[in-house]
């Protein structure tokens, strides 16, 4: 697997745990949302970065209670066909003003990376067949947007109302 | 009708670009089937049992007539010089080649047309009554909304990738042409008692396999708060409509399962919790897109028009039906609504021909201001034709086959594709459309007004669910039999259907209508349409007309 | 009554336009359905076919009748799909 940030792939700093693992002495790590639940005391306290891998079941009100422990939120994708997370992300983002890194892991076809971008999603972890020659310019495809969404862009209605001439 | 501006035209143009690298992708096999089919579908095409299949959209069922010139156009390059209107008011093209579709999209996108989300586990069109803007019995154009709403759900982000498929359908008007109660959102547009605009939102209609009738989620949303509240709507349902059966995926489920008033908590707690600031409809973005929608340059009548009319009246008897079922009244004095019925006896349902939409396009513009709409029964309207118009207009489209003076009778039925068609029919439907429409042209008159709705599967494309009559084709043992339903209603008194009685063979089905039309006629008082008399008088009289008395 | 016998044959789509097609014996894919290799079992066939994914779309089995030479699809369906709408 790749993990791509911005326009490059870059190489994951994190340590992902399953859930029996012991946390190692240096690292940041992430655990699975249920481990979490679970050890939420002395994971705060044994490390001092800390992500969770959170299923796209999860309600987001429950996951924006815990942001401000979370450098980084590992969200699920299972098939590339199931949008839950989506909603997670965005919502993550504009209502709880997460601001750590928030990653798509699963099934994704690069023809979404826009629509998880606009979402909040700033990290994919991709297999490395997938990272064709193409696969950076899927960000750049469309670059006119009709809604808000959790990447402060533009859009277009605003943008309309903006450029026409004072009445 | 709305023009694109040059944020419009650029997105179209990068969206083109898009979709042609999908398919070289493709073709090269970089995509798989399976990754390339949800990126086709939402550039609106299938793969259906002859060819592929394009579905273009017709926002809220609007066009001018240079875009029908342009349906016309790919019609005859790229299909087999026709194409059918369907029940979202879109058209659709039934032997498209792979290959030629980015082509063709870049055609469309000249004109300011495209494919976008007409298929996919997205947002679809937005259907609206096709009286709109026109009808005097409406309280505001419902049409800039839809607009908003295109807009708004057009690429959105979030909702890209739902449950299922989600369709929204608006009406203003006092008679429902948009069968806005069978939709996953309806939007009823209204005024408060302080006299100010909004909307009656029904959530959790649909058809299909478990066909509901939409119940009111909120009375009265004002409508700046149109598409925080429709977020609010589709996010609840991102998160929480069933992804392990498409069977049960839709949001009439998820509302079955809670009930409207838990839906309704759980939407509400949503909007509350949500930043409205962004989403807001400020008075002058909607009165920006209002501009759009004002009405043409409506010429005074002239003394003479009625004269003229009535004269043609008495001395054409086809026209003066023709006037009677296909002509309704405008707001506007001296104008009037036809209806162009494409609905021939004898022939498919909702097809028009290469030459018959070139046909179209030019009479749009002698009569009327160049633009037509699309209705949800496969018909199409001039919104704006003048009265003394109207014997020259309709000599013109008698000529061309496009005359038939039955909208809203008996032979003006509405058909899927069927099994001729489609990949997931049981069964044919434009045959038995064929054969029942010629059966009963000749008793149209006396019946009445009558939807008789025809659907290929359970899928319901055809809304047999809510016809006056309803048929379902089934698959019986590799036979064609066909289920019957009677007193369902799309308007405002929304209804399914009940089942009469065991399916029948194709054979069989205009006997066994006839005998349904023979009880209505017989039982119905006074200005009664079927799904009153059902009401009243209830299923037995019609289950023992066809098959007898238990 | 003519002699009829019950064969398999694999069909799908044609992706560049979408064109019901059969599965010859030299593994081309014919929109004729009278080119169609004629199987007592499909199984292999299938999975052949399945690993073809430039040209052909979704294989299945399905049923066909040979009588006096000429090979006829069973049911509606293949029918339809063999030689177009009825209407």
């Amino acid at each position: 697997m790749v993990l791509v940030k911005g326009d490059r792939a870059v190489t994951d700093g994190w340590t992902h745990l399953d859930d029996e693992a012991e946390i190692p002495a240096e690292g940041p790590i992430t655990v699975s949302w249920s481990r979490w639940h679970r050890h939420h005391d002395v994971l705060h306290r044994s490390a001092p970065l800390l992500g969770v891998r959170v299923p796209n079941t999860v309600a987001v009100a429950e996951i924006g209670l815990a942001v401000s422990n979370f450098s980084l939120i590992a969200l699920s994708f299972p098939s590339f066909t199931d949008g839950r997370a989506f909603s997670q992300a965005r919502i993550l983002r504009d209502r709880h003003h997460y601001a750590g890194e928030l990653r798509a892991t699963g099934n994704f076809l690069r023809d979404q990376l826009q629509f998880m971008q606009r979402c909040g999603i700033d990290a994919f972890e991709v297999p490395e067949r997938a990272i064709t020659e193409d696969w950076f310019a899927a960000l750049n495809e469309i670059d006119l947007f009709y809604q808000p969404a959790a990447d402060n862009r533009p859009w277009i209605l605003r943008q309309r109302l903006r450029s026409a001439p004072n009445p | 009708m709305y023009r694109y501006d040059e944020f419009d035209r650029r997105f179209l143009q990068e969206r083109v670009a898009q979709y042609s690298d999908q398919v070289r992708r493709r073709l090269t096999g970089q995509l798989t089937e399976d990754e390339f089919r949800p990126l086709r579908l939402r550039n609106g095409l299938y793969l259906q049992l002859h060819a592929y299949m394009l579905r273009v959209s017709i926002p809220y069922g609007a066009l001018s007539a240079n875009q029908l010139r342009m349906l016309a156009d790919i019609a005859r390059r790229y299909d087999r010089g026709y194409g059918h209107f369907t029940t979202r008011q879109n058209i659709q093209y039934n032997w498209i080649k792979l290959e030629d579709t980015p082509a063709i999209l870049a055609a469309l996108a000249t004109v300011e047309m495209h494919a976008i989300q007409t298929s996919g586990n997205c947002i679809r069109n937005i259907t609206a009554d096709p009286f709109a803007g026109v009808t005097a019995e409406e309280i505001e154009d419902p049409r800039p909304y839809c607009e908003i709403i295109r807009q708004w759900s057009t690429l959105h982000p979030e909702f890209s990738w739902l449950p299922r498929k989600f369709k929204i359908a608006v009406s203003a008007a006092i008679h429902d042409r948009a069968a806005v109660h069978v939709h996953d959102i309806g939007l009823y547009l209204r005024r408060n008692e302080a006299g100010e605009i909004g909307f009656q939102v029904l959530v959790g209609g649909g058809l299909g396999r478990t066909p509901i009738i939409g119940k009111v989620i909120r009375e009265f949303l004002p409508r700046q708060h149109l598409l925080s509240y429709l977020e609010a709507i589709l996010r609840v349902y991102n998160e929480y409509g069933r992804r392990d059966n498409i069977y049960k995926a839709r949001i009439k489920i998820l509302v079955q399962a809670l009930g409207i008033d838990k839906m309704r908590d759980a939407v509400e707690t949503e909007w509350s919790a949500m930043d409205h600031t962004p989403l807001d409809l400020q008075d002058e973005t909607v009165a920006e897109i209002m501009q759009h929608f004002a009405p043409p340059a409506y010429a005074p009548p002239s003394e003479d028009d009625d004269a003229r009319l009535s004269a043609a009246l008495a001395a054409d008897p086809a026209f003066a039906l023709w006037f009677e079922h296909n002509v309704a009244a405008h707001k506007v004095p001296g104008y009037a609504i036809a209806t162009i019925s494409l609905k021939p006896a004898g022939k498919p349902p909702g097809d028009a021909t290469a030459e018959q939409m070139d046909l179209v396009a030019e009479l749009c513009e002698s009569f009327g201001f160049g633009e037509l709409r699309v209705t949800h029964e496969q018909n199409l309207i001039l919104p704006d034709v003048r009265r003394a118009d109207l014997p020259i207009l309709w000599r013109r489209l008698d000529a061309a086959g496009l005359g038939t003076a039955n909208a809203g009778l008996a032979s003006d039925i509405i058909a899927c594709p069927g099994l001729d068609y489609c990949s997931l029919a049981n069964a044919r439907s434009i045959p038995v459309a064929e054969k029942l429409s010629l059966h009963l042209a000749e008793r149209e008159h006396e019946i009445g007004p009558m939807k008789i709705k025809i659907s290929g599967c359970i899928n319901a494309c055809g809304h047999h669910h809510v016809g006056h009559i309803g048929i379902l084709g089934v698959d019986k043992n590799g036979e064609e039999f066909y289920q019957i339903t009677v007193g369902g209603s799309a308007d405002r008194d929304a209804a399914v259907g009940g089942i009469v009685g065991r399916a029948v063979a194709a054979e069989d089905v205009n006997g066994a209508i006839d005998k349904l039309l023979d009880v209505y006629l017989k039982t119905r008082t006074d200005g009664e349409d079927l799904p009153a008399t059902y009401r009243r008088v209830g299923a037995e009289p019609f289950k023992e007309a066809v098959y007898g008395a238990r | 009554m003519i002699a009829e016998t019950k064969y398999q044959a694999v069909t799908a789509n044609r992706v560049q336009d979408g064109v019901p097609v059969y599965l010859t014996r030299d593994g081309e894919w014919s929109s004729r359905i009278g080119d169609a290799e004629l199987l007592e079992d499909c199984a292999d066939a299938l999975v052949k076919a399945q690993a073809d994914p430039l040209r052909a779309i979704g294989p299945y089995a399905i049923d066909v009748a040979v009588a006096e030479g000429e090979v006829r699809p069973v049911g509606l369906r293949e029918t339809i799909r063999a030689y177009g709408p009825t209407a």
